[in-house]
């Protein structure tokens, strides 16, 4: 069976399901935002493979360079915050950040 | 097979088996070097997608960047040689709901993909996507590109605004 658009998209639907697990099940803040990495891949492979398939050709791929700007500027802020979490609680534990300020 | 199968199948399994290695692995730092075997992954796929331009993006900005800083937030947040850098334990109910959660995405999304019927039209061969990219980045996006450029300014400047000692 030839290669075509359902290998790609089975790729990243399985892709989806393992960063949505590390999201929702890891404690440490930084496997959060790695869950968060795979899961905007996902979304990625889904762009690009439909811009090569489904007739979106070019403009699939423009979109996929914007997820790659928001998932670069998104990963700066958020361990700066971490940064900021750390220097207070001493850990950056999700599920014991309970106050947004002293 | 020809090369283009098993070359598909080659980086879907490094795509797949690394990432799984990310959401399951204990140590942090094992998580974090297994990304980059992902993201290798993924721009091995685009290539297979013929978008070189985006392989390339993929390798500069998410291995040369997101990861460098990652890592940077793993060893700035965790203690090394403590047991600190060992992600936690999570309890049972919040396991067992985050299987149950996944399973049942990942069921619905697979079932959803195999089964509908995709709108393929002949796929126009495209030499190089680069300047293809750039022509349209400035003529039909160009709104768009010059709001993610302003994004990223903020972002950077919000970054270090927030990340510096207090005083």
């Amino acid at each position: 069976m030839e290669i075509g658009l359902t290998h790609y998209l089975i790729v990243s639907a399985i892709l989806f399901a393992l960063g949505l697990y590390g999201i929702v099940s890891r404690k440490h803040a930084v496997m959060v935002l790695m869950g968060l990495e795979l899961i905007l891949n996902a979304a990625n492979i889904n762009f690009i493979a439909f811009a090569r398939y489904g007739g979106m050709n070019i403009d699939g791929q423009i979109a996929a360079i914007f997820v790659i700007i928001l998932a670069a500027a998104e990963a700066a802020v958020a361990l700066a915050i971490l940064l900021n979490i750390y220097q207070h609680f001493k850990h950056v534990n999700v599920d014991e950040v309970k106050e947004m300020k002293e | 097979m020809d090369l283009i199968t098993i070359a598909f199948y080659f980086f879907a399994a490094l795509t797949l088996g690394f990432g799984a290695v990310v959401v399951l692995s204990k140590n942090i730092m094992h998580a974090a070097f297994s990304l980059l075997f992902t993201f290798f992954g993924v721009a091995g796929l685009y290539v297979l997608l013929h978008a070189d331009f985006l392989a390339i993006t993929q390798i500069m900005i998410y291995i040369g960047g997101i990861l460098v800083l990652i890592i940077f937030g793993v060893m700035l947040t965790t203690r090394i040689t403590g047991v600190d850098v060992k992600s936690g334990k999570v309890g049972i109910f919040q396991l067992t709901g985050a299987i149950v959660l996944t399973l049942s995405i990942a069921l619905l999304l697979l079932f959803v993909y195999t089964n509908t019927h995709w709108y393929q039209p002949e796929s126009i061969p495209m030499e190089s996507t680069a300047e293809l990219i750039g022509t349209t980045l400035l003529t039909r996006y160009l709104l768009a590109f010059e709001a993610a450029s302003i994004l990223l300014l903020v972002a950077i400047v919000g970054a270090a605004f927030i990340a510096r000692k207090k005083h």
